[in-house]
């Protein structure tokens, strides 16, 4: 009796299974079907794209698109191609993660180990920013950032960046910490350590899967960020974003579909390697909490 | 002078009122335990030594300097905590070195300390490893490996056994007393668990609900508890507290005890409880240790005032070195250490041996000892 009960509890899990498998083969296809057009006609000549099927392979193979999205594509009035504004993306995109990561570390570890009166007051008053709509602040920022000569630079990017992060940053980086034992913290003390000491040595060591969850997170969001890019940037400080829109919508006659595939690849790449070379940490990172007990 | 001195110690958090005006010393060399039942305190009192918690009032002198505005690092004190509080991310090695790396100790002297210390605890082999590749009991010895190099003049310890099993905690009990005995250092050191706090002490201190009860050697507190709480928490099985009438109309004053089958029972209490007279009439609280109740062969022979008295045995216990037979006693259960081998039948009448010169008596109503 016990022998065809498991047979059958075998087999249905193996055609539970096998529909599982298939449900998600297709929300994959369905996921990357986008990937493949995109990837597919960048690597097409344009009268390829004109003639025939979006979804066919290229005839023929050309990495022209890919050069002219890179140097040479008119964006706006001027011929340089994305290389400029991915360089601008790169120089506000890396201190701005550093900063508000850095920051927000710093604060969660003010608001759980060393609690002053009305830390949760101001914690709340934090995440208050993270729900904020950023169309909000455009114009008190926008004349700060002119107030302080920032106006219409990479640094004043960075700087709004790292502002507006803080709120989530922190959250993490407080979340985290909270659950990090306070009696290494007084170890630490007895062991003459100070505040700085007792961040660097005893505290930022363990926070790497936060310190992953909070880079990515911000990398995302920074790098993809078309509001404020284009609200206080100007010609010569692009974010990527605003270039390749502007790449998109430049109206010298014939629109170049393969360039712009390829010039939103080229604007998707950071994102995807950042996720692909940390992932399993941002999986890991998310799950701690959950499973450290 | 007292080497550690607690003086009206008090500590609020907001509102409230957690140590209600402790006063508390240690001698140099001495090992003082503050016990009491969870949540009463003892924490928060060890951590305002090591200057972990601000206090409210009051002050606490180290060697007659008084300490209350200094950083823990500066008062010469090593604490061991309950969950041991190993830096995750350092070696066995870098954990015990790690505050005197701070402070700048040049390293082939650290490393120098780190083995006389690891020799000391024998864990000489664990030095490259990580805590997380230790057991509890390794954990156990590499935090006091950690205070053992401070060579402060007062240890601090948090509940450090209660995260090891039952045997452990038994060994390291003996190491920590045999580390006591060679090191000759002041240790305040905190538990709920009035058998570690019996065995280590030589002062005990107990607590309740942030108030001291009692302070004193382990003998003082064990055969004199100064009000039922301490009686009642200290000793196991606890002290029986049995609920007797003074009545003083014979030569001398008796106690009398609510019995089996509505008898009662009456102890001629001798000449020598002369403070009782006073409540002549009245109820009192009647304290016995189990091992004051004995069977006759058994009982003290040097005891001044021996009587005996017949009680029901409702369940007998055996214990391998010692039976325990629960007895009615003042409507309550009370608990007899019987020899080993005592003849004892549950459920019949037995004759029973009551030492009378361990007796203490307590007031009900104020829960004070009387006499
Ligand atoms: N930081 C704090 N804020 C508020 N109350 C606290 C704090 N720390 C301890 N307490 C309270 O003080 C009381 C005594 O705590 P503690 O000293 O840890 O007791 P224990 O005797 O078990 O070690 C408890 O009721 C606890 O809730
Ligand atoms: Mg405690």
């Amino acid at each position: 009796m016990t022998a065809t009960t498991q047979q059958t509890a075998v087999r249905t899990g193996a055609l539970v299974r096998a529909l599982i498998y298939a449900l998600l083969l297709l929300f994959a296809v369905y996921y990357l079907l986008p990937l493949y057009v995109m990837v597919v006609n960048s690597l097409k000549p344009l009268e390829e794209i004109r003639q025939g099927n979006m979804l066919a392979l290229p005839r023929t193979w050309t990495i022209e698109p890919w050069l002219s999205a890179w140097s040479t594509a008119q964006i706006g009035v001027q011929p340089t191609g994305l290389k400029p504004y991915f360089l601008n993306s790169i120089q506000m995109v890396v201190p701005a993660v550093f900063t508000s990561t850095l920051l927000g570390a710093l604060n969660g570890y003010v608001l759980t180990k060393w609690r002053f009166r009305g830390a949760d007051f101001v914690f709340t008053l934090m995440l208050l920013s993270c729900f904020i709509p950023f169309q909000i602040v455009l114009i008190p920022s926008a004349r700060i950032l002119g107030l302080l000569g920032l106006g219409g630079t990479v640094t004043g990017l960075v700087l709004i960046h790292a502002i507006y992060g803080l709120g989530f940053t922190t959250l993490f980086f407080r979340n985290y910490y909270e659950a990090f034992p306070s009696e290494l913290v007084r170890a630490a003390m007895i062991d003459g350590a100070g505040f700085f000491q007792i961040f660097r040595r005893i505290l930022l060591p363990s926070s790497g899967p936060i310190i992953v969850v909070t880079v990515i997170w911000q990398f995302t969001n920074i790098w993809n960020d078309f509001l404020f890019g284009s609200s206080f940037s100007n010609a010569d400080s692009q974010p990527m974003t605003v270039a390749l829109n502007n790449l998109v919508n430049s109206s010298t006659g014939v629109k170049e579909y393969n360039v712009h595939f390829a010039g939103a690849i080229l604007a998707a790449l950071p994102t995807l390697v950042v996720y692909i070379v940390s992932g399993r940490y941002f999986v890991r990172g998310l799950m701690a909490g959950a499973v450290k007990g | 002078m007292a080497f550690l001195e607690i003086e009206k110690l008090e500590k609020r958090f907001g509102s409230v009122s957690i140590l209600k005006g402790i006063d508390l010393d240690i001698d140099e060399g001495g090992f003082l335990v503050l016990v009491g039942p969870s949540g009463c305190g003892k924490s928060t009192l060890l951590n305002t030594i090591a200057g972990l918690e601000s206090v409210s009032g009051g002050e606490i002198r180290i060697a007659g300097k008084r300490v209350n505005e200094l950083h823990p690092s500066r008062r010469d004190i090593a604490m061991v905590f309950q969950s041991y509080a190993l830096y995750p991310n350092m070696t066995v090695a870098q954990n015990i070195s790690f505050g005197m790396e701070i402070k700048g100790v040049p390293k082939p002297e650290r490393d120098k300390a780190i083995a006389g210390v690891s020799e000391t605890l024998q864990i000489g082999h664990l030095l490259d490893r990580k805590p997380s590749q230790l057991s509890g009991g390794q954990r156990q010895r590499v935090a006091m490996g950690r205070a053992l190099v401070r060579r402060p003049q007062v240890f601090l310890f948090d509940e450090p056994l209660s995260n090891l099993d039952a045997k452990l905690r038994v060994d390291m009990r003996t190491e920590i007393k045999r580390l006591h005995q060679s090191m000759k250092r002041t240790i305040v050191y905190v538990t709920h668990d009035q058998i570690e706090a019996m065995t280590l002490a030589t002062k005990i201190a107990v607590l309740k609900d942030g108030v001291l009860q009692q302070a004193g050697t382990p003998a003082e507190i064990y055969n004199s508890p100064t009000n039922m709480f301490v009686a009642d928490f200290m000793g196991s099985p606890a002290m029986n507290l049995i609920p007797a009438t003074v009545n003083v109309s014979g030569k001398s004053p008796a106690l009398d005890i609510g019995a089996y089958g509505g008898r009662t029972m009456s102890l001629d209490l001798g000449a020598s409880n002369g403070m009782l007279s006073k409540f002549s009439g009245r109820p009192v609280m009647f304290g016995i240790r189990p091992e004051a109740i004995t069977d006759p062969e058994g009982a003290d022979r040097t005891s001044k005032n021996l009587i005996t008295a017949e009680c029901f045995v409702e369940v007998v216990e055996p214990a391998g070195s010692d039976t325990f037979a629960v007895v009615h006693l003042g409507g309550k259960e009370a608990v007899a250490r019987l020899r080993a081998d005592a003849k004892v039948v549950p459920g019949t009448v037995a004759k029973l041996a009551f030492n009378l010169d361990k007796a203490v008596f307590f007031d009900p109503e104020t829960q004070q000892r009387i006499a």
